[in-house]
């Protein structure tokens, strides 16, 4: 049975409509990822996810409940943790602190300070800086130790490498193998196409607000996730 | 010697500004909600004390132990009855909002209990007081006051600090939507916040009714000086607020000893003083959102 499941999903920001009666199914476990160009809907996706955005029509179901209109603070506790986009590290707090305020719901789980400080030397060594004194690495390390303190079953994480230089963007997905072998449910999106298909076990790729192609990274040729992505 | 008299006054007088400035400095922080109706909540906490110690003859320390857990109530309800529903209008609503609540709460003051001054007795503590040195005296129920208030200041900083509850209002204040992403409802911090902010404003209004003579429009001048206390020491800290209020007291005081008339007016300089040569305040918050 599917962990999240979205059936003919649509959201509008005002008139303009982002995601035209979208569909997207993810197991318990898998790490999928859902790639596109600039305004194909990914973020919006994830904030419809989170509920920071309610949809206009559609369902989600989170582990065979309806969530789609729940307020984003109750389905944290359900076990979705958010990176948001722009990371929103907390500028007037430590990053201890914002790890902390991460772990807020109290979930148990594997994750905790000590677990992040280990899967993300990083955001150890700057435990102590206040969020606005982080570089964009060090920020987006820390959004996604923040995420994991709440012990989420899914994990969405939004454009973790837009930004940043290759090499922190490894030292970054280097430790997602360590998130999914607890057993972590992960929807990322991605602007980096090469990135997203190494990590994942299934891609789908949005066009406009809408699914143009869905597969495995081995089953997919280069040519064909190319012509998806710019709709040529 | 006088003069040291009046700084030692003002510097205690400066206790009694920061513990009013306490809320307003909080809520601002929190919410950026610039709550105009601050002064008249502290003024009808004076008057519930009032009430309690006239009409009931309640000692007047467990007047105050009442009036504070009332008017932190009082605050949530406003919080989640008038306020967040403002907030979620954005712009200047809060404050529109304030300043109707202000003007209500002081026509139902004066519709209840006339426009008379009344205070709040509290016997011999309003009068004993301690010889310093040959002709220093100092109330004891001025030193009250001015521990009281450092003590506020300095447990709602800690309470901001440690406290997880704390913590989240410090993430709230940075940035609301991103508290709801990590599973706490921004609206229910903001509600305890004001909760907080009024316990504060209730014991700051139990003060100035044992200290002062008050009526229905007295919450204009104590939202002034509130408001000065916040401005001087920098807004959104808590020890600037301190700072701020006995920097106002002090000059009120030092003021009087010029001139018995001169008081407000030379703490009014320094405020305006201080918005045009220092407008960040003295003690400004180290990050600015």
């Amino acid at each position: 049975m599917s962990l999240l499941s979205i059936t003919d999903l649509d959201v509008h920001y005002g008139d303009f409509q982002a995601i035209y009666g979208l569909d997207l199914h993810l197991n318990e476990g898998e790490t999928l990822a859902v790639i596109g160009a600039n305004g194909a809907g990914k973020s919006t996706l994830l904030k419809t996810i989170s509920g920071l955005l309610t949809p206009t029509a559609g369902d989600i179901q989170f582990d065979g409940t309806s969530i789609a209109r729940m307020p984003a603070h109750k389905r944290v506790p359900l076990g979705i943790a958010l990176t948001p986009e722009g990371r929103r590290i907390f500028r007037s707090l430590t990053v201890e602190e914002n790890l902390k305020v991460g772990a807020h719901t109290k979930r148990k789980g594997p994750w905790n300070l000590a677990s992040v400080y280990e899967a993300f030397p990083l955001v150890a060594d700057r435990r102590d800086r206040l969020g606005v004194n982080l570089s964009g690495g060090e920020q987006q390390a820390a959004a996604i130790g923040r995420a994991l303190m709440s012990n989420p079953r899914l994990l969405l994480l939004d454009e973790v490498s837009l930004g940043l230089a290759p090499v922190v963007v490894e030292q970054i997905y280097a430790a997602l193998p360590t998130i999914t072998s607890q057993g972590t449910t992960v929807l990322v999106v991605e602007q980096d196409v090469n990135q997203s298909m190494r990590v994942a076990d299934r891609v789908q790729c949005l066009l406009e607000g809408r699914t143009v192609l869905e597969g495995a990274p081995s089953t997919l040729t280069r040519d064909q996730v190319a012509s998806a992505y710019f709709g040529i | 010697m006088q003069w040291l008299n009046a700084v030692i006054q003002g510097v205690l007088l400066g206790g009694l500004y920061a513990l009013l400035a306490a809320g307003l400095s909080l809520m601002f922080g929190v919410m950026r909600i610039v709550n105009l109706a601050h002064g008249v909540l502290a003024v009808l906490a004076a008057y519930l004390g009032y009430v309690m110690v006239d009409s009931f003859d309640v000692p007047w320390f467990l007047a105050v132990l009442i009036v504070v857990p009332v008017m932190a109530l009082i605050g949530y309800v406003l919080q989640w009855g008038l306020f967040n529903r403002a907030l979620s209008k954005g712009g200047l609503a809060p404050l529109l909002v304030a300043f109707g609540l202000a003007v209500v709460l002081t026509q139902l003051l004066q519709e209840f209990f006339t426009a008379d001054t009344r205070s709040i007795q509290i016997g011999s503590l309003g009068t004993n007081s301690i010889q310093i040195s040959e002709d220093i005296y100092i109330g004891v129920f001025p030193i009250v006051t001015f521990v009281v208030g450092v003590l506020v200041i300095a447990g709602v900083q800690i309470f901001l600090n440690t406290a997880p509850l704390g913590r989240a209002m410090r993430a709230a204040s940075d940035d609301p939507d991103t508290v709801k992403l990590m599973g706490i409802d921004n609206r229910q911090v903001y509600a305890l916040s004001t909760a907080l902010a009024l316990a504060t404003v209730g014991l700051a209004g139990m003060f100035i009714g044992m200290k002062t003579q008050f009526s229905p429009t007295y919450g204009d001048l104590v939202l002034i000086f509130a408001f000065e206390a916040v401005i001087i020491g920098g807004l959104g800290s808590l020890w600037g607020t301190l700072v701020g209020g006995i920097v106002l007291g002090v000059a009120q005081a030092v003021g009087n000893q010029i001139n018995p008339a001169y008081g407000l007016l030379i703490g009014n300089l320094v405020f305006l003083a201080i918005l045009a040569f220092r407008p960040q305040g003295l003690l400004p918050k180290a990050v600015t959102t």
